[in-house]
């Protein structure tokens, strides 16, 4: 037997490392022999703290929201007694949770089951047989095709087919080229490549090496965020493991190929997502994207032939490799192969990482990985590819994930951030809230998104303020049309979109609040009053005591009321109500 | 992105008036004098070292790596991670994400505010607490989330972050308790 924790940035906030400590403390106790082993993360961030008990068969009980308690009743129960805590599992082998079934797991592969910090752990998994396939049996156009057949494309948002690029490098004339991992995730609302260094380092590092035979590169640089630290520290295990074991250096397998890479943090600007930024960034100037062409298989990091691909693109290499780009290109749909991490995230019921074929359905990835909306509201939109997507409103539930379709949408298929929203999230604020991130982060180069950003976000501020103004709408469509056409890279040309699908699928709500000065989510505080239903209230005087401008008065046992011109909207009184009472309402 | 001095409460070049000792950043300097494109991992590791980015440090690599402080300036504003001045013993840096937005990160900005008596950006008068925004910290699935000192906590109530807060100057309380004793 062994157990198994999730350690992960999720696992560790939701307070893994101390459910580690009970165990381990009583794992001592009891002065049993058994082996705790940290793994990364596994996807069910909704469940966190994760605790896997694996029998001897190979069988694996999970328990999710592992408190001490918990942990120490595991121990009794299914450890030494041998009988699984029924309350508290939430997947088993036998019964997997609906949340895990319809995934399929190519890139997380080894993400939540193995320890990412031994490499043993990772060769055991079947890992660097990829590279020793690569190295002994393949030429680097072989290598190249096999990539070409799977089908892959760049997972970081654009979805450029991987195969052309690494040719494009190789074919590069140059005494030096690159492999860059961009790591960067800068998207609000993803974390798929955090949770993919952290879970499976070595998976990434060997798709880079792969890389690297294949376009003729010898040197490597990981450009990884400075917001992960745990990933970085993973990473630089890894790196270090893998040198020891020969995996990275000279002469690798015996192969004269050689190939070494290194770890640059980020600083914390979106914009480095971009390639011609990021490589502006590590070479240590201020992130600024250029003009394309020349493309940086051409001209990249120092003026050298240079392969970006993102860590997801990466990730899946190897099993590519392993298993046939055939078996990769025979997930997904015609145009849009393979398989796509998403992180689900926002007003769904269970958030967390997922890995689904390219091209099911909206609907299930929402309604059956995700098991629907939050208290079960009613579904309002999902938003596909943070800060450049758009939002995709309940009538397009059944369009099918792939490229293509989300583009048609008008949103993109993006990094892989979806962020469900349900009716009480104001579309109109979303687009504020977006046009509030872009306008921050535009690098400042192009006049169209430096002005124009900072415009549409004005006019979005004052309709959420009650101050639009008949026009608008066809004002911020005028705007949208500008700053795309006048934007040299992706931030700007994709900064209207959260504002041109918003529009087109909720022109109501924008409506709404210029012409009736109503919010019809009742979210945007200029456009809404708290008031306390005088049937329902009891006068209990929890929220009077609760308010923290005293705007609320009212004599023991009557009904109270709230002074309009006092109240901050603050909502307080709204969540100290009594549910039994539930008397303040918005309107 | 970029420099505040528009919103005139710039710090950026402002002499930091205490006496800062330079000599703490000369193993750092060897270890990249030299090294192209190593600018950014040396202001890295200079904030690592004071905490922030003081003028005469910026000054100071210039002289010794032969740089432009002007240059140094373009680069270090240009990036969210590098502060000119001072932070408090704890940085809070509350999430901003999306997912974290549609979630109420805005309450627990107004709870955070009101328990530290600081706005969005400030730091508190006896020093511990500097309040930050982030913009993602990838925490997604435990919205509302803040990042205190490098941890993690979510998902957050307005209640749970006053709670964590009090927690932190309770301990501190008793710390220097200790040490009077």
């Amino acid at each position: 037997m062994k157990l198994r924790i999730g350690l992960g940035s999720c696992g560790i906030a939701a307070g893994g490392l101390a459910v580690l400590d009970t165990l381990e403390s009583e794992i001592k106790n009891r002065g049993l022999d058994l082996e705790v082993m940290n793994t990364g993360c596994i996807g069910m961030c909704h469940n966190e703290p994760l605790v896997d008990v694996i029998e001897d068969d190979g069988r694996v009980f999970t328990y999710g929201m592992v408190t001490d308690k918990i942990a120490l009743q595991i121990m009794e129960d299914h450890v030494a007694g041998g009988n699984p805590v029924e309350e508290h599992l939430v997947s088993a082998t036998d019964k997997p949770a609906a949340f895990m079934d319809g995934q399929v797991r190519v890139a997380l592969r080894n993400c939540g089951v193995m320890d990412p910090e031994s490499i043993d752990e990772y060769i055991k998994q079947g890992g660097y047989e990829a590279l020793t396939k690569c190295l002994t049996q393949m030429t680097p156009e072989e290598v190249i095709e096999e990539v070409k057949i799977s089908g892959l494309r760049g997972r970081g948002g654009a979805g450029f087919p991987t195969w052309f690029k690494w040719n494009a490098t190789r074919q590069a004339k140059g005494d030096k080229k690159y492999i860059v991992c961009n790591a960067d995730e800068g998207d609000p609302g993803a974390f798929m490549d955090r949770s993919a260094l952290e879970g499976d380092p070595h998976g990434v590092l060997e798709g880079m090496i792969i890389a690297g035979y294949a376009a003729g590169a010898s040197d490597g640089a990981i450009y990884c965020r400075a917001e992960y630290p745990l990933a970085i520290r993973r990473l630089e295990i890894a790196i270090e493991q893998a040198r020891e074991r020969g995996m990275l250096g000279s002469d690798i397998m015996g192969s004269n190929f050689s190939f070494d890479m290194y770890i640059k943090q980020g600083a914390g600007a979106f914009v480095c997502g971009e390639e011609t930024a990021l490589i502006a960034s590590l070479e240590g100037e201020r992130g600024m994207p250029r003009l394309k062409p020349p493309f940086p298989s051409e001209s990249g990091y120092w003026g050298k032939p240079t392969n970006i691909n993102n860590v997801e693109t990466f990730a899946n290499i190897p099993w590519i490799i392993r298993e046939g780009g055939a078996a990769f290109g025979a997930m997904g749909t015609e145009k849009s192969k393979g398989t796509k991490v998403f992180a689900l995230a926002g007003k769904i019921k269970y958030g967390g990482l997922i890995e689904v074929p390219i091209g099911i359905p909206l609907r299930d990835v929402i309604y059956k990985v995700g098991g629907g909306i939050k208290g079960d509201r009613q579904f309002k939109a999902v938003q596909m590819g943070g800060p450049s997507g758009g939002c995709i409103p309940a009538g397009y539930l059944d369009t099918p994930v792939d490229y293509e379709s989300i583009m048609a949408l008008g949103a993109i298929m993006g990094s892989g951030g979806m962020v469900v929203m349900d009716e009480t999230t104001c579309m109109v604020d979303i687009a504020r809230y977006f046009l509030d991130f872009t306008q921050k982060e535009s690098c400042g180069k192009c006049v169209q998104c430096r002005i124009g950003t900072k415009r549409m976000l004005e006019v979005l501020e004052r309709i959420c303020e009650g101050q639009g103004k008949p026009g608008d709408i066809e004002l911020l469509e005028e705007l949208c049309v500008m700053v795309r056409e006048g934007s040299l890279c992706g931030l700007g040309q994709g900064a209207p979109n959260p504002i041109l699908t918003t529009i087109k699928y909720f022109r109501d709500e924008y409506e709404a609040h210029i012409h009736d000065h109503k919010c019809p989510a009742k979210q945007c505080k200029a456009l809404i009053e708290y008031k306390i239903d005088k049937d329902k209230c009891t006068g209990c005087t929890i929220c009077a005591k609760k308010c923290p401008v005293n705007a609320i008065s009212g004599d023991k046992r009557q009904p109270h009321v709230i002074d309009e011109a006092l109240c901050t909207r603050c909502g307080t009184c709204i969540d100290v109500c009594p549910t039994k009472f539930s008397a303040v309402y918005i309107d | 992105m970029g420099c505040c001095c528009s919103q005139g409460d710039c710090n950026v070049g402002q002499q930091s008036g205490d006496n800062i000792a330079l000599n703490l950043l000369d193993d750092v300097i060897a270890e990249y004098r030299g090294a192209a494109g190593s600018l950014i991992p040396v202001l890295q590791k200079a904030q690592d070292i004071y905490g922030y980015l003081p003028a005469e440090v910026i000054r100071y690599i210039g002289r010794q790596m032969d740089v432009k402080p002007a240059k140094i300036f373009g680069v270090a504003t240009f990036y969210a991670q590098f502060r000119f001045s001072p932070v408090g013993k704890y940085l809070i840096m509350l999430c901003q994400g999306t997912a974290c937005h549609v979630n109420g990160s805005e309450k627990i900005e107004t709870a955070l505010s009101e328990e530290l008596n600081i706005k969005m950006g400030e730091t508190t008068d006896d020093g511990l607490f500097t309040l930050n925004d982030a913009a993602c910290l990838g925490c997604c699935s435990l919205a509302p989330v803040m990042m205190i000192n490098g941890r993690a906590y979510g998902p957050l109530t307005p209640d749970k972050a006053r709670s964590i807060i009090k927690d932190i100057y309770a301990k501190e309380k008793e710390a220097k308790e200790g040490v009077e004793q």
